[in-house]
């Protein structure tokens, strides 16, 4: 029995999810909080395909499908509706990073507040 | 009339959708065809609304599956457990939609003369109604990833909608900081949904509440979960994002932002109650939530007493006023376990909670629509700049007067009666908390005093001579709200009685909300 690493793709998932927690409440740069949370959503869609995978497991597909395991193909159709989420989220927010650059002419959010207390 | 009762759990949230999609588009050939299009949709969502209230006080929780041949079939044949999305309504859920119902109709009123001289009109109501879509679908939803889909619906147009003034900076701002909060929040639930599924290979709440076995990642889920929807209703450690955001959005925007806040409200008592209300951690689950709950009344109040912009100095009271919903269901949570304090007080005290959400649900949003008049007429929200307005705007001094009374528990008025319901049974969980209670309700009262003496009291300031007062839809807008606010104060034991025990009974009772589902084990 070969040795398969299934929960490497976890530990990358909880790393990227984790890196990005940092950059977004330590980075001042308004874009990049916006990577950050770009890198937040790949973590947690890594995360969810990983859970669906089954080693050497095949497509979900009905038609003519070999014998075998088969991956689990709710994750995916998660994954998939959570990317185009986040697609939208992101385009938001980088529009709303221009409006900000345009009115206060700075992207670090230190600079760029307008509001305290 | 009993097909449409049975099919208006998804018509209640399909019909919006449709309607924000046609709004464009009927926008372009006239703007009062457009308005009549949204108003006229959201009346009839309301009629059913009430329509699918009475039904379910009379037949109990209704399902509706998704994709099947007939609503209530749940559990395919050949499958042993849910598969397709599943809405399930139970009197929580309604007692939401009826105040979501009310207010989204009053915003929308408000709106037509707020944002009046506003371009891209066709936009925010396109905007409003996939917020009023999201919303309710966050109510009725039985499924943890639906939850997830609907919550980022509310919250993409919603961030949109505070930065729909795009030449003001700090709406840009306001909007930007509420859409990554809500990216993170919903992320944090995606990820919770993700280690339950990984567990249970299921997404539907009460067939996941039927298996839980609660291990260490269902604890680690619930904590996700409870971060992530107590951070969108602005906790206390959690709360920097939302006097920012909540002040710049347009007035009518606020008010139905409170009410999104209560869904995720909603949401983490789902949670709490629903799926993971079988566990024997309650007590310390109940327990933190209380105690965050009398943080967040008690710093947020603090906060709010030296604020000077109108709309900041409300939403910091917001968060007050969260408070002691977290406080009131907390403590009935903590004693979840235990049947005989649970029908001691414990029973009563979420029904204070839940009751007390409906009265903000009125007053809050009406205190948020009369500070947008003041904006409207004056164009500042500087209280320290407002003076003498009542001489011009006795109409929005009078509905601001209604609210203030009102949030600060001066009985007979509606929120006196929430709050003496909380008192009264959280005193028997721990006197502490009734004091603070107490304390902050005082300091409350002592903040709209002030804020009303700058705003309105005083002799008539030289450059407010031409002012008049708001134009008459703001006026309707904010006459429901506190029409609603006098029918509460008038019938508080039919209320509750009505709805806000059927809510907290159905939040109690998980074994039916399992049942309506998974079928009566034989």
């Amino acid at each position: 029995m070969e040795y398969v690493p299934v929960n490497f793709p976890f530990l990358a998932a909880a790393l990227l999810v984790g890196i990005s927690f940092y950059i977004i409440i330590f980075k001042r740069n308004l874009i990049k909080l916006v990577m950050g949370i770009g890198m937040m959503a790949s973590g947690v869609n890594l995360f969810l395909v990983a859970l669906g995978y089954r080693a050497g497991g095949n497509a979900p597909i009905y038609t003519e499908v070999p014998e075998g395991p088969m991956v689990l193909s709710v994750p995916q159709a998660l994954t998939l509706t959570s990317i185009v989420i986040n697609v939208a989220v992101l385009a938001l927010m980088l529009a709303l990073v221009i409006q900000i650059y345009r009115h206060t002419g700075s992207l670090d959010s230190e600079k760029s507040r307008t509001m305290k207390g | 009339m009993a097909a449409l009762v049975t099919h208006s759990p998804i018509l209640i949230i399909a019909i919006p959708l449709l309607a924000a999609f046609l709004t464009p588009l009927i926008g372009r050939l006239s703007g009062k065809a457009r308005n009549v299009l949204v108003l006229g949709n959201l009346a009839f969502v309301a009629f059913l609304v009430f329509a699918l209230t009475r039904d379910i006080s009379v037949n109990g929780i209704r399902v509706y599956t998704l994709g099947a041949t007939s609503p209530d079939l749940t559990i395919p044949e050949g499958v042993m457990v849910p598969v397709r999305i599943i809405l399930e309504v139970d009197g929580m859920s309604m007692f939401m939609a009826i105040i979501w119902t009310i207010v989204s109709l009053a915003a929308t009123i408000y709106s037509l003369a707020h944002i009046a001289k506003e371009t891209g009109q066709n936009r925010f109501y396109t905007l409003l109604l996939l917020m009023v879509a999201g919303a309710y679908g966050m109510m009725f939803t039985g499924d943890l990833f639906n939850l997830f889909v609907f919550l980022e619906i509310a919250s993409i147009s919603g961030a949109a909608l505070i930065a729909f003034r795009t030449r003001f900076a700090d709406t840009q701002e306001g909007g930007f900081k509420y859409i990554v909060i809500s990216a993170i929040a919903s992320l944090m639930v995606l990820f919770a949904t993700g280690l339950l599924y990984g567990q249970y290979n299921l997404l539907n709440i009460a067939a996941l509440a039927k298996v839980m076995e609660y291990t260490t990642l269902d604890k680690i889920a619930l904590v996700l979960l409870l971060i992530a929807f107590t951070m969108k209703t602005g906790m206390i450690p959690l709360h920097m994002w939302f006097p920012d955001s909540y002040t710049v959005a347009p007035a009518s925007i606020t008010g139905m932002l409170v009410i999104t806040s209560h869904a995720c409200m909603y949401a983490a008592f789902r949670v709490c109650f629903s799926l993971y209300g079988g566990i024997s951690d309650t007590y310390v689950v109940g327990w933190i939530i209380t105690v965050f709950g009398l943080l967040t009344a008690f710093i947020g109040v603090t906060m709010a007493v030296y604020q000077t912009d109108v709309m900041r100095f409300m939403s910091y009271h917001a968060i007050s006023q969260l408070g002691y919903m977290w406080m009131g269901v907390g403590v009935g949570l903590a004693v979840l376990g235990n049947p005989e304090l649970l029908y001691t007080y414990g029973r009563d005290a979420m029904a204070g909670g839940i009751f007390h959400i409906l009265n903000h649900a009125m007053y809050k949003p009406l205190l948020f629509f009369t500070g947008g008049a003041l904006f409207h007429v004056t164009g500042t929200r500087d209280l320290t700049k407002m003076g003498g307005l009542a001489h011009k705007m006795k109409w929005t001094a009078i509905l601001y007067i209604i609210g203030t009374l009102s949030i600060s528990g001066i009985p007979p008025l509606n929120g006196f009666s929430s709050k003496i319901l909380i008192y009264e049974s959280v005193y028997h969980f721990h006197p502490i908390l009734t004091i603070m209670g107490i304390i902050v309700s005082i300091l409350t009262l002592a903040s709209f005093i002030k804020a009303f003496h700058s705003a309105f009291m005083g002799a008539e300031l030289p450059m407010y001579k031409q002012i008049r007062e708001v134009p008459v839809p703001m006026l309707i807008g904010m006459g429901i709200l506190a029409f609603g606010i006098v029918f509460i104060t008038l019938f508080p034991g039919q209320v509750s009685r009505w709805i806000i025990y059927p809510a907290a009974d159905a939040l109690i009772d998980q074994l039916s909300y399992i049942h309506a589902v998974m079928g009566v084990v034989p």
